[in-house]
């Protein structure tokens, strides 16, 4: 496995979405590459940052509502 | 010339995920804080002579938003000592203990919590706003509101290994910049 390929597989199992063989790959690449360790460990914790705030978006149907009320106000 | 400039046009695109976090963390109403982000936006327009340029424009709506947040408490508080309903007691006796029994309280770690997840919301956020636009709107779709990979291909039109590119790069660019502002 070449390092562009472990990051990919890294960046999909952040989402759940690595199968069970790269996985066992990316393993497999990270006890020898340090370079790709580094991007693991930083990418797990900004997977972990990001599931400790919590944050929440508005939908985009309520997005649309905010700009149509502050367009009608702008036209006024 | 006034270092910052105001473009209500790219309001809620740019800030209202934002402002959301704000108030939700204080008015625990997701339909609440969205009349308030509203109202906010509203009531920026019509003071949009008054910006001296000298704050951010995320700063400046946050200063009116929270206005509009502490205007809703009063509402909701307007009769005298309503303010705090929230403790009760069973006695008398125990009366005027609140303050050492929230201290102390070591299950009572929600107000902490709170505190530092908000910090780190707002670092998340201010490291969002220096990604480009499409990088930032395709990793918020992806990673907080958790949606398909192919559902964000179609709906921008990209193929799955351009949104992984996308996804990398801003990856990238959020970790180094949460690592600088937080971590």
């Amino acid at each position: 496995m070449k390092c562009e390929e472990a990051n990919h597989v890294c960046d999909k199992s952040q989402y759940k979405e690595a199968s069970f063989v790269e996985r066992i790959k990316l393993a497999i690449h990270l006890i020898y590459c340090s370079a790709c360790r580094k991007y693991s460990f930083r990418n797990n914790k900004l997977s972990n940052a990001i599931k400790k705030s919590d944050l929440k978006t508005i939908s985009k149907e309520d997005k649309s509502d905010l700009k149509e009320r502050l367009h009608q106000e702008m036209s006024k | 010339m006034p270092k910052h400039q105001l473009d209500p046009n790219v309001w809620v695109d740019r800030y209202s995920d934002y402002l959301f976090n704000f108030t939700i963390v204080r008015v625990n109403d997701s339909e609440i804080a969205k009349d308030l982000i509203s109202e906010t936006f509203l009531a920026g327009l019509k003071s949009k002579d008054n910006f001296k340029g000298e704050a951010t424009e995320r700063t400046w709506l946050i200063s009116i938003l929270k206005r509009k947040i502490i205007d809703h408490y009063r509402k909701i508080n307007s009769n005298k000592g309503k303010a705090e309903v929230r403790i009760s007691y069973n006695d008398e006796e125990s009366e005027g203990d609140w303050l050492e029994e929230r201290v102390s309280d070591p299950f009572d770690k929600t107000a902490e919590d709170t505190m530092e997840n908000e910090e780190l919301g707002i670092a998340i956020y201010s490291c969002l706003d220096s990604l480009n636009k499409k990088q930032a709107t395709i990793f918020k779709m992806k990673t907080i509101d958790g949606f398909d990979t192919e559902a964000i291909c179609n709906e921008f039109n990209i193929t799955a290994s351009n949104l992984w590119v996308i996804i990398h790069r801003a990856r990238k660019a959020m970790a180094d910049c949460l690592e600088k502002n937080w971590l």
